[in-house]
């Protein structure tokens, strides 16, 4: 009992506090790939503490649900945190939500995120609402069916059960796997703003989606929202890192195994983050219609997964 | 007194509902008796009925538990009463009947105002008779009652459609639902007669009695979902509910969607487990696509409708789409044997019924306060309203996110047990059905997935934003009778999301009549906080520890940014990247909000575009997004009748010798017979 809570918790704060130097890990790797010298890994925090040490400036015309909206998504973020077994797959919160319900949480996150910036009333606000909406409504049953397919294998669709079972498996590729996790990677890419599909570090307000959704913002609300987001990027890492390669993750009570699946964590979180900048940097991001397509190719790919999963993996 | 108290022993939950019956027929006559009077008919009448709705949904709930009872009535013809009977199945499409219309009766109580169309009395007799009828096809228990019923439904419900008649639009709306209720009916009287098996006996006891070849079963089946389909609105028999429901006073277009729609659900559900011995795996095939059909076309257009009533009537489209495609899980399973499996998709099924009747009736109802204070249903010209109508948002926000299908809400829950049923499919008999039917849960997760958009859309631009037009700061909230109706539809959408085990509970009654299979240890299993699908392991989900996780994390959250840093904040303009012309007119239009679906989904509607030449003076776009069946379908099928009437005016030629002459003929041919 005090294991699983103590694995909670420390998976949770680990999650939540560690989300913006996966951040700085991120660019630090495309500015050393572009030849600069970066800002650092920890540049997310310093940012942060400047943004929350600000008086916050609110549009005029905006009513509580602006307001409240950082926090919600501040807070459905955090929640996923606690349900992804990335540490341990001994978590007591993890019963309360299943991966649907995960994908629910994103989803409700994100309602608000898309509410509040319709909320002042600016062009560029319900622009980026509208795109921001239209992204998610084709990467979200994407993410579903790239759900599905593991938890076909797992007979099952809670994240414990299903990674319990994918790293006890003998080491045999399951075809139906890895088109699932070409497109859920292509998803993350889509739901966390990244090129090719949107680009975080844009200025130009006519291509941003993400960003456009954030324009009104500012200190601690702006500083919620953009560790929210920090944490998104860490919840869809540790998701693919659960699913994909679950090798390290403890399963048993066993205090030492700990410090074993934290170095296994990290080591994945830092190629995966290397690999990330790696890709940004080598391509362009897309025209705004042309997400459609890419979202629907991943779409595609993940039934085609789940199709081949039951068709041939009998 | 002993006989007092043996004649109260014996009040079955029958009895309660029907003298609910009785108790809205005298209150709908009582409205006749000062028809102009708002004061008796809105504070008088509206609340009583509220209050025997609620006596309907307990006695509803008492029956869930009990065994099934049956009345003869001293009604009807001669040697012809009316039978009724109170199962589980009927007692839950009662509790729905009686939770979702308690809510938009008291909500009519404040809703109706003087010198709108018909007069309040006349509103109250159809509005009270509607009620009835619903009550009384759900308590049918032979074909001759039900019929009646659902034509007295019909018929009241086309009469509230139409209360603002002066209106050439309401007027063809009307019209059309009429048309296609009576299509639907025919088809449904066709399917009782194919029941009764040739006895000439049509209660439903001698239905169920009957036995029925392969041929004969399908041919009823198909009826029925002909018949019930029309009036849920299954493609391709939708085209009236996106007329009709803008068209009505906005508290019936809440009952019309919320529970009217179900009683054809009911229908449908009646006829193919308890009326008909046998049931046919490819019946749930056609079922499940015919739902996925219809949920898909119901969200795309809900998407690109720039009227708030006509986008809430298709996402009905799209939530009847749903729960078909749950009732043709639950036959596939059930024909298969599945046992468990088919109780779980029923339970999910029933569970959405449920659920659609509180959130649809809650965001009618939302817009109907919208439409009293701004005088407009388009939601091009609103806007900005959370500031000026905060009781009337923020309900609206509970009914948006359930509608969207978000956890810790109602809508949530359905859609995961429907889920849960759709990733089970592997375990079937059939091969081709266990794989393809997942696939089929692709269409399903688009379809909800789609509806999160449309109600981005449909909150964002009523109530977020800037107003787009200068009399919108002059919009007033709800009146405090309108509050109670919104309160209890939104306390429904929480309540039923947060205690699912209950819900499902109580469903099991209807599970184990229907498919004899109970759900039981399946979904609570791992107590009453979580709900689960098959085992705890397999899939577990608690909502009400999620509300306090998400309330935990948000509280904490705000808490420590207080503490660690500060809580200043003051006002200033929209920055909007430093452009100061800014006005409201540069927000998203509903048009604007739609267009990406447009654009995507392109090949679906039929798109009427007029674009502006590089020389117009005064330049216009217009987009129009259409629906290709109303041309590929309703419009040849009309000027086939058309035709077809017309070449038989021929034998109209008024002249009496040539009628005579008819006669004449047709006395000639009889004789021939006669011979």
């Amino acid at each position: 009992m005090i294991h699983s809570i103590f694995t909670q918790l420390l998976q949770t704060l680990l999650i939540v506090g560690l989300a913006p130097l996966l951040v700085g890990w991120v660019n630090q790797c495309r500015a050393w790939l572009q030849n600069k010298s970066g800002a650092g890994v920890l540049q997310p925090y310093r940012v942060l503490h400047k943004l929350f040490n600000k008086d916050a400036v609110l549009a005029d015309g905006a009513s509580p649900l602006f307001r409240l909206a950082p926090y919600v998504q501040f807070g459905c973020m955090a929640l996923v945190g606690t349900i992804v077994p990335v540490l341990a797959t001994d978590l007591p919160f993890a019963a309360a939500a299943d991966v649907i319900a995960l994908v629910g949480l994103f989803a409700l996150a994100r309602l608000f995120a898309a509410l509040a910036a319709m909320d002042v009333g600016t062009a560029f606000g319900s622009m980026g609402a509208r795109r921001e909406m239209l992204v998610a409504c084709l990467a979200e049953p994407a993410l579903l069916m790239v759900f599905f397919t593991p938890s076909l294998i797992a007979q099952s669709t809670s994240l414990p059960t299903i990674v319990e079972t994918l790293a006890h498996r003998e080491f045999v590729l399951y075809p139906s796997l890895a088109f699932a996790a070409i497109a859920f990677y292509m998803v993350s890419l889509a739901e966390n703003a990244r090129i090719p599909v949107d680009n975080p570090t844009t200025h130009l307000e006519l291509t941003m989606i993400h960003e456009a959704m954030i324009l009104e913002y500012s200190a601690r609300h702006l500083a919620l929202i953009e560790w929210a987001s920090a944490i998104k990027l860490m919840n869809y890492s540790v998701i693919g890192i659960s699913l994909f390669l679950p090798w390290g993750i403890v399963e048993a009570e066993g205090w030492l195994l700990i410090p074993v699946a934290l170095a296994a964590l990290f080591a994945k979180l830092l190629a995966g983050g290397a690999a990330l900048a790696l890709l940004e940097t080598l391509s362009a991001k897309m025209r705004i219609f042309r997400a459609p397509e890419f979202l629907g190719t991943a779409f595609l790919l993940a039934v085609l997964g789940m199709l081949i999963r039951l068709a041939l993996e009998k | 007194m002993d006989s007092l108290s043996a004649i109260a022993a014996n009040v079955q939950p029958l009895h309660f509902v029907l003298g609910v019956m009785v108790a809205w027929l005298i209150l709908g006559g009582l409205g006749l008796v000062a028809q102009h009077s708002l004061d008796f008919v809105g504070h008088g009448l509206f609340p009583a009925s509220a209050v025997a709705s609620l006596v309907l949904a307990g006695a509803g709930l008492a029956a869930l538990g009990a065994p099934s009872q049956a009345m003869i009535l001293a009604l009807g013809l001669p040697d012809l009463p009316f039978h009724v009977r109170l199962d589980a199945l009927s007692a839950f499409f009662l509790v729905l009947l009686g939770g979702a219309s308690a809510g938009i009766s008291i909500y009519s109580a404040g809703y109706f105002r003087q010198g709108e169309g018909t007069p309040p009395g006349v509103h109250c007799v159809l509005y009270q008779v509607f009620l009835a009828a619903m009550a009384a096809v759900i308590i049918a228990d032979d074909a001759y009652m039900f019929m009646v019923a659902w034509e007295t439904m019909a018929l009241s419900s086309y009469f509230l459609v139409t209360s603002n008649h002066k209106i050439p639009a309401i007027r063809s709306a009307g019209f059309l639902y009429l048309l296609l209720a009576h299509i639907g009916a025919i088809g449904i009287l066709l399917c009782f007669g194919i029941m009764q098996g040739g006895h000439g006996d049509y209660t439903f006891a001698t239905m169920r009695a009957a036995p029925l070849t392969e041929f004969w079963a399908s041919a009823a089946f198909l009826l029925a979902l002909f018949g019930f389909g029309a009036k849920a609105g299954v493609l391709p028999m939708h085209a009236w509910l996106p007329e009709a429901h803008p068209a009505a006073p906005t508290p019936v277009s809440a009952l019309m969607s919320g529970v009217m729609l179900k009683t054809a659900i009911y229908g449908l559900l009646r006829v193919t487990f308890d009326l008909l011995q046998i049931q046919l795996p490819w019946w749930g095939v056609l079922a499940l696509v015919l739902g996925l059909m219809t949920a898909l076309f119901g969200v795309m257009f809900a998407a690109v409708q720039t009227d708030m009533k006509r986008l809430l009537a298709y996402s009905s489209i799209e939530n009847i789409g749903i729960i078909l495609a749950g009732f043709g899980l639950t036959l596939i399973f059930h024909t298969y044997n599945a046992g468990p499996l088919a109780a779980l998709a029923l339970a999910a099924t029933l569970y959405h019924c449920i659920n659609h009747a509180f959130f649809k009736s809650l965001l009618f109802l939302v817009t109907g306060t919208v439409l009293h204070s701004t005088n407009t249903r388009s939601l091009g010209k609103l806007g900005g309203l959370i500031r000026h109508m905060p009781w009337v948002a923020w309900l609206g926000l509970i009914g948006t996110i359930a509608i969207a299908g978000l956890p810790p809400l109602n809508g949530f829950v359905s859609e995961w047990l429907l889920l849960q049923a759709f990733l089970a499919t592997p375990g079937l008999p059939s091969s081709y059905l266990s794989m393809l039917v997942p696939v089929g849960a692709a269409a399903f997760v688009l379809a909800a997935a789609l509806a999160g958009y449309v109600m981005v859309k449909f909150y964002g631009v009523i109530f977020l934003g800037q107003p787009r037009e200068e009399k919108l700061a002059r919009a007033h909230d709800a009146t405090w009778l309108e509050r109670i109706g919104l309160v209890w539809l939104a306390a429904g959408c929480v309540v039923l999301g947060v205690v699912p085990v209950f819900v499902l509970g109580q469903l099991d009654h209807v599970n184990a009549m229907l498919t004899g299979h109970l759900l039981g240890q399946q979904v609570g299993g791992a107590g009453w906080l979580f709900v689960s699908a098959m085992a705890p392991e397999r899939a577990s989900y608690s909502p009400l520890l999620f509300l306090l996780g998400v309330l935990a994390a948000l509280g904490a959250t705000f808490a420590l940014v207080r503490k660690l840093y500060h809580g200043r904040m003051r006002r200033g303009p929209a920055w909007d990247c430093g452009f100061p012309l800014q006005t409201a007119r540069m927000q998203d239009t509903a048009e604007g909000f739609g267009q990406p679906i447009k654009q995507i989904f392109e090949p679906v509607f039929r798109i009427d575009r007029h674009m502006p030449s590089p020389f117009d003076e005064l330049p216009r776009y217009e987009g129009k997004a259409e629906d290709k069946l109303w041309y590929a379908l309703y419009l040849p099928v009309a000027r086939a009748v058309e035709w077809i009437s017309a070449s038989i005016s021929i034998l109209q030629s008024g002249r009496i010798h040539i009628y005579l002459l008819y006669s004449f003929v047709t006395l000639l041919v009889l004789l021939i017979f006669v011979r």
